[in-house]
């Protein structure tokens, strides 16, 4: 009894050695291919939409020196960026009733009940403390997150066009998709003749972008301004995209495809304002339970 | 040994910073993309050991990748190079095998050597990189091109910092 029992044990032994051998024998590729395993789990949980990255420029290291880059880089700008909030000031000065001048007072649009307006989009400004423009997929990080009022999915513009939405937050940072980013998709339209489609960048020249299928009914022309639609819950509508530089209909295709030269310039971002849309939540939930009882159909 | 850990450290984090802090920001078009960064891995000494190399490589494309919020892309083509560094290393080496006073620099190795040593790992860096960065193959010549013209760019921002800053008989060698 003994005897067959050592005998089985021995037989265990010799295979679990083997396995070990092999184990040893090969450990270098062993452990290659598990790093690579790691580094694809990694991937594949930062391309999943809901996700949010475990490794990213969020965190107290790469934020703090992000942010100390752009404070000294912000003093070789500061003429510009004056420029460009003297001219932002002197616009919005213009749009201000007090610039306006009261023709009748009892005229009933100059009438206005508070009451009646809710506040549909909040503002929050911001600086981008790191930002790329030669990648495939571009990402930003902004100094503001979740403790300034910062969530998910919030747009990103600055004085001279769009620029990104936010991806993910942390207390005090938040990292956003670029427009610049092969995969995000923003709605737009054709200033002219209010024809809408989706704008998006083909990963290699950072001035321009695509509007694509554009029906071909449309009247539009190079020199015609894209601004964004009011189909986009993430943006306001009627923010500045850019100027239409050529309008191409494929052979096969019933659409147009117009270049877009993007009117923000991704190479000197510095301020930005960060806009929170209130109604966003609802009318997506809305959406949902729309989509959800077609799916059951 | 305790020198050469931390001379390797202190170029980790030089390197690392100089990638993501300044070489990041500097425009040279969609097809230059360059990445001196990788120098520390053809850098560490002959006689480190595979596994300690490949560890080494997964931190550092760690390192980057959370400066660029590419979270695993540098990490995996790191990986992917550094375990080629054995073969490389392996292939080219002298009849009686490296000596311990020597290193993978240009000053010690030579012209030859080095180009034979560093273009084809920064090759299978960056063609693996851009084609997992871009996840398909639908820009397959355009990302081709931004491959080749990234080497080049990486190569010689490498070539540059080693005769700035390596000497045979230097402090940092």
């Amino acid at each position: 009894m003994s005897r067959v029992r050592i005998f089985i044990d021995s037989q265990g032994l010799w295979g679990m050695r083997n396995l070990l051998n092999l184990v040893y024998r090969y450990h270098y590729f062993i452990l290659f291919l598990v790093l690579q395993a790691i580094c694809m789990l990694l991937i594949v949980n930062n391309r999943s939409v809901q996700s949010t990255a475990i490794f990213n420029s969020t965190n107290a290291v790469s934020a703090n020196l992000f942010n100390a880059v752009a404070s000294t880089k912000e003093y070789l700008s500061l003429k510009e960026e004056n420029k460009k909030l003297a001219e932002e000031v002197a616009f919005l000065h213009n749009q201000l009733k007090s610039s306006y001048d009261i023709l009748d007072m009892q005229a009933p649009q100059f009438m206005k009940n508070d009451s009646l307006f809710r506040k549909k989009y909040v503002f929050h400004n911001a600086q981008v403390i790191n930002s790329s423009s030669n990648l495939n997929k571009n990402f930003l990080t902004l100094n503001i997150g979740s403790n300034q009022g910062v969530a998910k999915d919030y747009a990103i513009i600055n004085s001279e066009g769009i620029v990104g939405v936010v991806k993910d937050v942390s207390p005090n940072f938040c990292t956003a998709l670029s427009v610049l980013h092969t995969e995000q998709i923003i709605n737009c339209k054709i200033k002219k003749d209010g024809v809408f489609g989706p704008l998006s960048w083909d990963g290699k020249d950072f001035r321009y972008a695509h509007l694509m299928e554009v029906p071909t009914y449309s009247k539009v022309m190079k020199g015609d301004t894209i601004l964004t639609s009011s189909l986009s819950s993430i943006f306001p509508e009627g923010i500045m995209v850019g100027i239409v530089e050529s309008v191409i209909r494929k052979p096969g295709e019933a659409f147009y495809t117009l270049t877009v030269k993007l009117h923000t310039d991704f190479k000197k971002l510095n301020y930005v304002t960060v806009i929170e849309n209130k109604y966003k939540m609802e009318q997506d939930s809305l959406e949902k339970t729309l989509k959800n009882s077609e799916k059951k159909k | 040994m305790i020198t050469e850990i931390w001379k390797n450290s202190i170029r980790f984090i030089i390197l690392v910073l100089l990638q993501t802090l300044i070489v990041k920001n500097i425009p040279l078009g969609a097809y230059f993309v360059p990445m001196p960064y990788l120098l520390f891995i053809l850098m560490l000494p002959f006689e480190t050991m595979p596994m300690v190399v490949l560890f080494l490589s997964f931190f550092t494309g760690l390192a980057v990748d959370i400066f660029y919020d590419t979270q695993g892309v540098h990490a995996s083509a790191c990986v992917l190079m550094g375990y080629l560094r054995f073969y490389f290393l392996r292939l080219l080496s002298p009849r009686e095998g490296y000596e311990v006073t020597e290193k993978p620099t240009v000053q010690f190795m030579g012209n030859t050597w080095f180009l034979s040593y560093a273009v084809p790992m920064l090759l299978v860096h960056h063609l693996f990189f851009f084609y997992l960065e871009e996840f398909g193959f639908d820009d397959f010549f355009f990302t081709l091109l931004k491959t080749l013209g990234s080497t080049l760019a990486s190569f010689v921002f490498i070539y540059i910092i080693q005769f700035l800053f390596y000497r045979k008989d230097g402090v940092l060698a």
